[in-house]
C-alpha cells in the first residue's frame, strides 16, 4: 500500500509573526521555516504505518519554492521514502493545492493520502476536505486514530462534542489532528540518508492547473490590542474588581 | 443575492453557532435560507425557522444525513447551490469538515472562519493563530463562507418563516458512522458559555483538574477549558482544548488557571471580554493579555476564590 503525504513549509511555530508596517502581509524573510506541525504528525503516521507493515511505500510531496526541498528532506529524514517538490514562487491557495495534489494522486495511485488538518500560517483548514471532494474519496478529517485493516480505515475523529468513529473503504483522504501520535525527531544518520533519498522536481506550470489566487489579500493588519490589564495582590482584590469594576460576577 | 446557511444540530436542537452564522451574514441585504438536513429533525426546522433574519427554511429529512456525514450534505449543498450567491456555516467542527468539499465541486476558494463582515464579497479572517488579521476580498461568482461563531452575537428570535421541504437525496456515501463517543461535560458548553475556567499543565493531573477547578466552574455556572499541554497530557478531554487549532470562545469572563499562555493557546480566547490569570510564574505570556491578573500558587489561590464567592 501507498501513502501520499503531503507537507507544507512554513513559519516556524516558535517564531514570533510580525505584520509589516505597509499591510502587504507578514515578515517572512530570514525567519526559520519549518514543516507544519500537522504534517509531521501526518509524516510519522504514515511512516508508523509503514513500520507496521500495513504499507509499503511513503510519498512526501510538497507544493511551493526550491526551499520547500528542505521541508521534503526532513520528510525523507523521518523516515519517507521518495519525494516530489511541485515548484512555484506563487503562494498557492488551498483549492489549486488540492487540484495539484489530484493530479499527482492519479499519477501515483497512493491508497491513502495523510495531511495535517490545516496550515499554521492560513489557518485555512480545508486542503484534504477539497482533495476528497475532487477524487471522490471518502473523508477522514481531524483524525486522533487511524487503523488500517483489510482495505479499510477506522477513523476516530475530534470532533465538538468529543469523538466520533467513522469507517471507509481505501482508498481516501485523512486529515490529522493533534492528539493522533508525536511525530518523531529524525535522527543524524537518517538525516544524512535522507540526502540520497530521490526527490524529483516539477514545475507547477507543467500540471495543467490554474495557480492563479481567487482571494485578493486586500490588508494584513496587527490584531486589535488588549488594554493593559493590571496586577492583583490577593483573591479578595480579584473578587472586588470582578465585582466592581469589571461587573461579570 | 441570496444566502444558504447550513445548519448544525443534533437531529433534536439547533446549535447556538448556527445562529451566530446568521446574525453574521444578516448585515448583508439579501435573503437567508437555512438548510436543515437530518434525520427526524422537523423540530430542528421549526426552530430554525423562528431565528430572526431568517426567510426560509429547507428541510432535508432523510437517514443518510442522520450522522452530518460530510458527503452527503456537501452533496445537498451543491445540489441547491445554483440559487444562491453565499453558502455559509459556522466554522465549528461540523462546517470545517463539510464547505470546503462543496467550495472544491463549485471550483472556489473557501474563505475560512471569518470574523467580520464588510461587504457582501469582503470579510475579515484571523491567519497565523490571530497572530495577524487579514482583509480578503473573493472574486469568484459564488461565495463560501465558515464563520467564527464567537465573533458575532446570536440572532434574535421572534422570526417566522415558512418550512419547505428538499426532495432531493443524494446517494449513500462510501463512508459508515460507527460511533460517537461524548466527552463528560456538565455545565454550559464551552462554545457558547458566559464564563469558562480554564487550566493548563499546572495542574498536575486530571484528579487535580477536576478537583480545584469543577467546584470553581459549578459555582460560576463556568464551562471548563483546557490548554493544549493539559488535553496532551490527559487532564481533559479533547473538545475542552481552546486554541488555535480547539475552540476559540469569546466569553464575558474567561479565568485562566495555570496557563502560561502559549500564542496557540491566546488565539482561542483573546477576544473575551474579561481575562484573569492565576499563575505562579510572575513573566508567564498569559498575564500580557489579562485584565487582572494574580501571581500565586494556584492549590491555594483557587479554593480560596470558590469559597469567596
Amino acid at each position: 500500500m501507498k501513502i501520499l503525504v503531503p507537507v507544507k513549509r512554513v513559519l516556524d511555530a516558535n517564531v514570533a509573526v510580525r505584520v509589516r508596517p505597509d499591510g502587504s502581509g507578514v515578515e517572512l524573510a530570514n525567519l526559520k521555516m519549518s514543516m507544519n506541525p500537522f504534517d509531521e504528525i501526518a509524516v510519522e503516521e504514515a511512516i508508523k504505518l509503514k513500520e507496521a507493515g500495513i504499507a509499503s511505500e511513503v510519498i512526501a510531496v510538497s507544493i511551493g519554492p526550491v526551499q520547500a526541498a528542505d521541508t521534503l528532506r526532513s520528510a525523507l529524514a523521518m523516515g519517507a521514502d521518495t519525494a516530489i517538490l511541485v515548484k512555484t514562487d506563487i503562494a498557492v491557495e488551498p483549492l489549486a493545492v488540492a487540484k495539484i495534489l489530484k493530479v499527482l494522486v492519479e499519477r501515483q495511485s497512493p491508497d491513502l493520502v495523510i495531511m495535517g488538518k490545516q496550515a499554521i500560517d492560513d489557518d485555512a483548514n480545508q486542503t484534504a476536505q477539497m482533495l476528497s471532494a475532487l477524487l471522490g474519496w471518502p473523508q477522514a478529517m481531524f483524525a486522533s486514530q487511524v487503523t488500517i485493516d483489510g482495505g479499510k480505515a477506522t477513523v476516530t475523529r475530534e470532533v465538538d462534542g468529543g469523538l466520533e468513529t467513522l469507517e471507509m473503504p481505501l482508498p481516501a483522504v485523512i486529515s490529522t489532528d493533534l492528539r493522533l501520535n508525536t511525530p518523531r525527531y529524525a535522527s543524524l544518520p537518517n538525516v544524512m540518508k535522507a540526502k540520497k533519498k530521490p526527490l524529483e522536481e516539477i514545475e507547477a506550470d507543467s500540471l495543467g492547473v490554474s495557480l492563479a489566487p481567487q482571494l485578493k489579500v486586500l490588508n494584513t493588519a496587527e490584531p486589535p490590542a488588549r488594554k493593559p490589564g493590571s496586577t492583583v495582590g490577593s483573591v479578595a482584590e480579584l473578587v472586588e474588581k470582578l465585582k466592581t469594576e469589571a461587573r461579570v460576577l | 443575492m441570496s444566502i444558504l446557511i447550513l445548519a448544525e444540530h443534533d437531529n433534536s436542537a439547533l446549535n447556538p453557532a448556527t445562529a451566530k452564522a446568521v446574525a453574521a451574514l444578516s448585515s448583508l441585504d439579501a435573503p437567508i435560507h437555512v438548510l436543515v438536513a437530518g434525520h427526524d429533525c422537523r423540530s430542528v426546522a421549526d426552530e430554525t425557522a423562528t431565528l430572526a433574519g431568517v426567510d426560509k427554511v429547507l428541510l432535508a429529512d432523510n437517514p443518510v444525513f442522520a450522522n452530518g456525514l460530510a458527503e452527503p450534505l456537501g452533496d445537498v449543498l451543491l445540489e441547491l447551490a445554483p440559487d444562491y450567491s453565499h453558502i455559509a456555516a459556522a466554522a465549528t467542527s461540523f462546517g470545517k469538515n463539510v464547505m470546503p468539499r462543496v467550495a472544491a465541486l463549485l471550483d472556489v476558494m473557501q474563505v475560512s472562519d471569518i470574523t467580520k463582515v464588510v461587504s457582501d464579497t469582503t470579510f475579515e479572517r484571523p491567519v497565523y493563530a490571530g497572530g495577524a488579521v487579514q482583509t480578503v476580498e473573493a472574486t469568484a461568482e459564488k461565495i463560501v463562507l465558515t464563520i467564527r461563531a464567537s465573533a458575532f452575537d446570536e440572532a434574535q428570535r421572534g422570526g417566522n418563516a415558512g418550512v419547505e421541504t428538499v426532495s432531493f437525496v443524494p446517494a449513500a456515501p462510501k463512508t459508515t458512522f460507527v460511533s460517537r463517543e461524548a466527552a463528560r461535560s456538565e455545565g454550559p458548553d464551552l462554545a457558547t458559555a458566559k464564563i469558562v475556567v480554564s487550566g493548563g499543565r499546572a495542574l498536575g493531573s486530571a484528579e487535580q483538574f477536576n478537583a480545584l477547578l469543577g467546584p470553581l466552574a459549578e459555582k460560576l455556572g463556568a464551562a471548563l477549558g483546557a490548554s493544549r499541554a493539559a488535553v496532551d497530557a490527559g487532564y481533559a478531554p479533547n473538545d475542552w482544548q481552546v486554541g488555535q487549532t480547539g475552540k476559540v470562545v469569546a466569553p464575558d469572563l474567561y479565568i485562566a488557571v495555570g496557563i502560561s499562555g502559549a500564542i496557540q493557546h491566546l488565539a482561542g480566547m483573546k477576544n473575551s471580554k474579561v481575562i484573569v490569570a492565576i499563575d505562579k510564574d510572575p513573566d508567564a505570556p498569559i498575564f500580557s493579555v489579562a485584565d487582572y491578573g494574580l501571581v500565586a500558587d494556584i492549590f491555594e489561590a483557587v479554593p480560596e476564590l470558590t469559597k469567596a464567592l
